[in-house]
């Protein structure tokens, strides 16, 4: 066990400190109240080579490892929720490229992704597909070497700005799951457009859009892995997804964590200040030590991901106890700074909306409950 | 517009500094009783207008080819300044360092960074940033203009070079000013001139391969006597707190009262 | 070459000295004080070891200063307009002078500026150099330089006093460098050490956390730049005595290395700040941009200017002309209300010669209290709509009154 940053990791950990003081943190109220899209942030990303991080070098990235990206989303989240979803959302579709790509394939698309020239974007959810994955209703039908897609996807992170796309479409609807292929597509393809932006309770500024597609033709080389090998690809992804969607829960945590408790020794009430209340001491204490619980949960997934051992109960345990400590923490935090908390004027009612959703994507927390029972169940 | 050849390309010095870190509060702070400065692990930064001299060597080269290297006279730890101007993309970096270089005045640190830029070979277009934060001189650039016998423009918010030519914007108290020179010249630039990038992933791990020459005096042609105290006019004979303000009055109690006591208080002492 | 030394046989160990040093160039080792390369010869440790136990020595002087007399101000003009700043450095250049007992002279470069001669009369002036070439009617670096250099090689004076402005702190070094003498910077204070004859030139540094005093023994002329706004004026004494030198300079036919294309009026908004009798300052405490507003009807209704932290401008809340501070602007008006500003060092720098100083900060710790003249703990959402709102009452009641007058 050596929980030791590198060199190199503390270097680039001090860098970005730097980059999410100045730029991200004080940024974070204005995107969420404003609701636009942040490209200053994500431009910032790309220019610092963050988007890199994991791609080989081959490819134009960094070549690092998964550790590494968890721990720079760690701090993006923490200081902009936001910029984090933007730069995970990416992860899902630059990860199942170098995972099940072809060499063509990796060649094209994952310089863009590195430079942060391309963003990315995964599209499997559905009016009827949520938690039920395999119930997708796109459909790809073959047709003189090609695939023509139809069907309508929603809530697609990075949609519109993002320039990839992985879909997941039905080639052969009465397989169910067995009968779902992953789809590589462009921006600006035919047949291929945008629909509605939703409007949500936190977040307003990640892109969360409808995806339409309407006799979109795509050749046979975009097929991502195999034909029928589609939910493969989704699942492998999203147990990654899960450690970048556990961070950014974690990042919120920490970052509503210290605001409660620079406020509970600021804040004076009886003649002294409120963090000497062993009330108020007790929610801190609790506070601290489940980010601290959830942090290595997280840590320890991508570690095991870096080895190439088995990694998704530990991602799905992570995911599932790091969005729910986000919101018991958030929630807190609005409980520690009391009237004002639910202020808007005070950033701690925005972490509690901002947590919530994160115990909804990549899966609820009743479908890792099943994930993780599923697991845990079959040994022995 | 001009008869002579255009240069090939702009090879390009930069001089920087380290400095404390004052944005970092309460890590610099006097201590009224002792009538000391409290440093509290002050973290060297570079100084904030030399990371602007940085950023537009960097931008001028990108456009017109060339090199950039980054100069830095100070103790060794100054090298981490020269790091991170490596990682932001400078191609070379040197460090003056000596402890017979101690108690330089500007004079001497002028002179000593001349002969540092004169060894390091021809140069274009030498850039700093107006002034270093700790000391406020802003006067090493024109020293060194003098040494090594330049043209120099301080305080510029723009520059644009065409062929031999440089033009620049001086931002004056009120006023700004289009000047123009020729190359080889000497320039200060003010925070307005450009945002500093931060230095990219890559540009980190790059950094960390890439050498930091260190020099000493030997490793230099120089004059002894122009060097550290020996070449140094001007002597700190004593340093000391200014004398703290009459302390202030705290306006407590509930906020009309406050405000209308502020009101008060500002008409006694004619502000309005 | 100057030493310091420590008398091993003294030194206790108590490590007085060692708190006195602000360049941490002292440490104990094995019980006995060593002086580290950071030593910067200044001397204080010297001043506090009660064993007597550190030695500074100094060399002996080698420029033959005594050959070296008078007192010379740099009379800066812009557009044949002199600068006020000219008549600040007279005021404090008349007193060392007479602490010298030797002559004030002014130094005046450009063309065809006879009648600003004139003008200069009416001041307590012994003798004015006027230098006049049409090389020299605009400014430029190696020109000035060069007439001024070739002046003071001429005439020998022991000190030469400059304003602070961007246009002597662009000449001053250049000059001082040529002539290989000593110059201080943005001085704030000036005063004759009568046994050596040498000038105690006090300045600011680190932001305005420290004042160092420096001489320069060795070297002659002493040159100093000082800040604008800090000295007291002249007052012209009607006597008319100064006696005009007229000077032809020498200078380089060519003509400027650095020519001048066009000089361009700022927009009205910059001047306005370093002008401002009144400043209103918003820091990150506003929350976001928006709350700037309550920042300008601040100002608004108090007739100043609006400033701003560092903070504020790197996050673009504002464009960075607002900015107060070491990176910014420097102001000195009768009225500084800083809102929501922690007062960092560096924004300290730029604020704090300011007469009165309000700070709003909920924050009770917040250094900007160090510094203010009334200091309110409260939150700024809370207490400046409330300030806003009395203010603008007594407007209307002020306007009233005044229109109850005009009839």
């Amino acid at each position: 066990m050596d929980f030791t940053l590198s060199s190199d990791q503390r270097m680039i950990l001090e860098m970005l400190d730097e980059v999410c003081e100045k730029e991200f943190a004080p940024r974070a109220d204005e995107i969420s109240e404003t609701g636009e899209f942040p490209s200053e942030n994500v431009k910032k990303l790309a220019e610092l080579d963050l988007f890199g991080i994991t791609i080989p070098k081959e490819f134009g990235g960094l070549g690092m490892d998964y550790a590494t990206w968890t721990l720079i989303a760690e701090r993006i989240s923490k200081a902009c929720a936001t910029t984090g979803l933007i730069f995970g959302a990416n992860l899902l579709c630059s990860y199942p490229l170098e995972e099940y790509g072809t060499e063509e394939q990796k060649k094209k698309f994952l310089p863009p992704l590195a430079s942060g020239q391309s963003l990315g974007a995964f599209a499997l959810t559905e009016p009827e597909a949520g938690s039920d994955a395999g119930n997708v209703q796109t459909t790809a039908r073959k047709e003189n070497g090609h695939f023509v897609l139809n069907g309508t996807k929603i809530f697609i992170t990075n949609g519109e700005v993002a320039d990839i796309y992985i879909v997941i479409a039905s080639t052969d609807k009465k397989s169910g799951p067995r009968g779902l292929t992953a789809f590589l597509l462009e921006k600006g393809t035919e047949g291929f457009s945008f629909g509605q932006h939703f409007e949500k309770m936190g977040l307003s500024a990640l892109p969360n859009v409808e995806l339409i597609f309407n006799d979109c033709r795509v050749p046979t080389s975009s097929v991502l892995l195999k034909e029928r090998r589609g939910f493969k690809v989704a699942m492998g992804t999203f147990a990654a997804g899960r450690i970048g969607v556990g961070i950014g829960a974690l990042g919120i945590a920490e970052a509503a964590f210290e605001k409660a408790r620079a406020y509970a020794k600021e804040r004076v009430q009886f003649g002294r200040p409120i963090s000497s209340f062993q009330a108020v001491q007790h929610m801190l204490a609790d506070m601290a030590t489940k980010i601290e619980a959830a942090k290595y949960l997280l840590y320890r997934a991508a570690w095991h991901l870096d080895r190439g051992e088995a990694f998704e109960q530990l991602a799905s345990m992570g995911k599932l106890y790091a969005s729910e400590v986000a919101m018991e923490v958030t929630t807190k935090a609005v409980q520690v700074f009391g009237g004002y908390g639910y202020m808007k004027d005070y950033p701690v009612e925005r972490y509690m909306r901002e947590a919530k959703l994160f115990e909804i994507i990549e899966g609820t927390s009743e479908i890792q409950r099943g994930i993780i029972a599923n697991l845990i169940l079959k040994e022995r | 517009m001009n008869s002579q050849p255009e240069r090939p390309t702009m090879d390009i010095v930069v001089c920087i500094k380290q400095v404390p870190d004052t944005e970092e509060l309460p890590h610099i702070r006097v201590n009224r009783e002792t009538n000391t400065l409290v440093r509290e692990s002050a973290k060297g930064i570079i100084n904030p207008f030399d990371e602007n001299a940085i950023e537009e060597a960097l931008r001028l080269r990108d456009a017109k080819g060339g090199r950039v290297t980054v100069i830095s006279m100070g103790p060794p730890q100054a090298e981490e300044a020269l790091r991170k101007a490596l990682a932001m993309g400078a191609d070379q970096a040197v460090l003056i360092s000596d402890s017979s270089l101690a108690g330089s005045d500007t004079l001497a640190t002028s002179y000593t960074l001349a002969m540092g830029i004169k060894k390091i070979g021809s140069f274009s277009l030498l850039i700093l940033g107006k002034q270093a934060i700790d000391g406020d001189t802003a006067q090493v650039g024109p020293g060194l203009a003098e040494w090594l016998r330049i043209p120099q423009i301080t305080y510029a918010r723009k520059i644009e070079i065409n062929g031999n030519k440089i033009r620049a914007e001086r931002a004056l108290e009120d006023a700004f000013e289009k000047v123009e020179s020729t190359l080889p010249c000497l320039v200060t630039v003010t925070k307005e001139i450009n945002i500093p990038r931060y230095p990219s992933l890559k540009g980190l791990l790059s950094a960390k391969k890439k050498e930091v020459l260190v020099w000493s005096a030997d490793d230099l042609t120089l004059d002894r006597k122009r060097i550290g105290l020996e070449g140094s006019p001007t002597w700190v004979i004593k340093i000391f707190t200014p004398e703290a303000p009459p302390k202030g009055e705290v306006l407590a109690g509930e906020m009309p009262e406050v405000a209308d006591r502020l009101i008060e208080k500002l008409r006694e002492r004619e502000v309005f | 070459m100057a030493e310091m030394r420590v008398d091993l046989e003294k030194c206790n160990g108590c490590g007085e000295c060692i708190s006195s040093c602000s360049f941490s160039a002292l440490e104990l080792k094995d019980g006995k004080v060593r002086i580290l390369a950071a030593c910067n010869f200044c001397g204080a440790c010297v001043d506090v070891c009660p064993e007597e136990a550190l030695v500074l020595e100094k060399e002996e002087k080698r420029v033959d200063v005594s050959s070296y007399r008078g007192v010379w101000v740099f009379a800066e003009q812009r557009q044949r307009e002199i600068m006020p700043v000219t008549y600040e450095l007279l005021g404090e250049g008349r007193k060392l002078a007479e602490d010298l007992e030797e002559e004030l002279s002014l130094v005046l470069l450009g063309w065809k500026i006879e009648e600003k001669a004139r003008e200069l009369a009416r001041y307590s002036v012994d003798k004015l150099y006027l230098v006049q070439d049409p090389l020299l009617e605009h400014y430029c670096t190696d020109l000035y330089a060069q007439a001024l250099v070739d002046l003071v090689r001429a005439e020998c004076p022991e000190i030469i006093l400059l304003g602070a402005t961007s246009l002597g702190r662009d000449l001053a070094p250049r000059v001082a460098a040529r002539l290989k003498t000593g110059l201080t910077a943005d001085c704030t204070g000036l005063a004759i050490e009568p046994e050596e004859r040498n000038l105690l030139q006090t300045r600011p540094a680190l932001g305005g956390n420290i004042l160092a005093t420096i001489i320069s023994p060795r070297h002659r002329p002493q040159m100093a730049t000082v800040r604008p706004k800090v000295m007291k004026r002249a007052e012209p004494d009607g006597k008319n005595q100064m006696r005009v030198i007229k000077i032809k300079p020498d200078l380089a036919s060519q003509g400027p290395m650095v020519k001048i294309l066009d000089l361009i009026r700022e927009e009205k908004n910059v001047a306005d700040l370093q002008e401002a009798e009144i400043i209103v300052s918003g820091g990150r405490g506003l929350g976001k941009p928006e709350n700037f507003s309550l920042i300008r009807r601040l100002a608004d209704l108090l007739g100043g200017a609006v400033g701003a932290s560092r903070a504020v401008v790197d996050a673009e809340w504002i464009p960075s002309y607002h900015q107060v501070g070491q990176t910014g602007k420097t102001v000195q008006p009768k009225l500084y209300v800083a809102c929501g500003i922690s007062g960092a060092i560096q924004h300290q720098a730029g604020m704090r010669g300011s007469e009165i100083i309000v700070a709003i900060n909920k924050d009770p710790g917040a250094p900007i209290f160090d510094i203010a003249t009334y200091g309110i703990v409260a939150d700024l959402h809370r207490f400046l709509p409330v300030l806003i709102d009395k203010l603008e009452k007594r407007e209307k009641a002020a306007g009233l009154k005044n229109s109850i007058w005009e009839k």
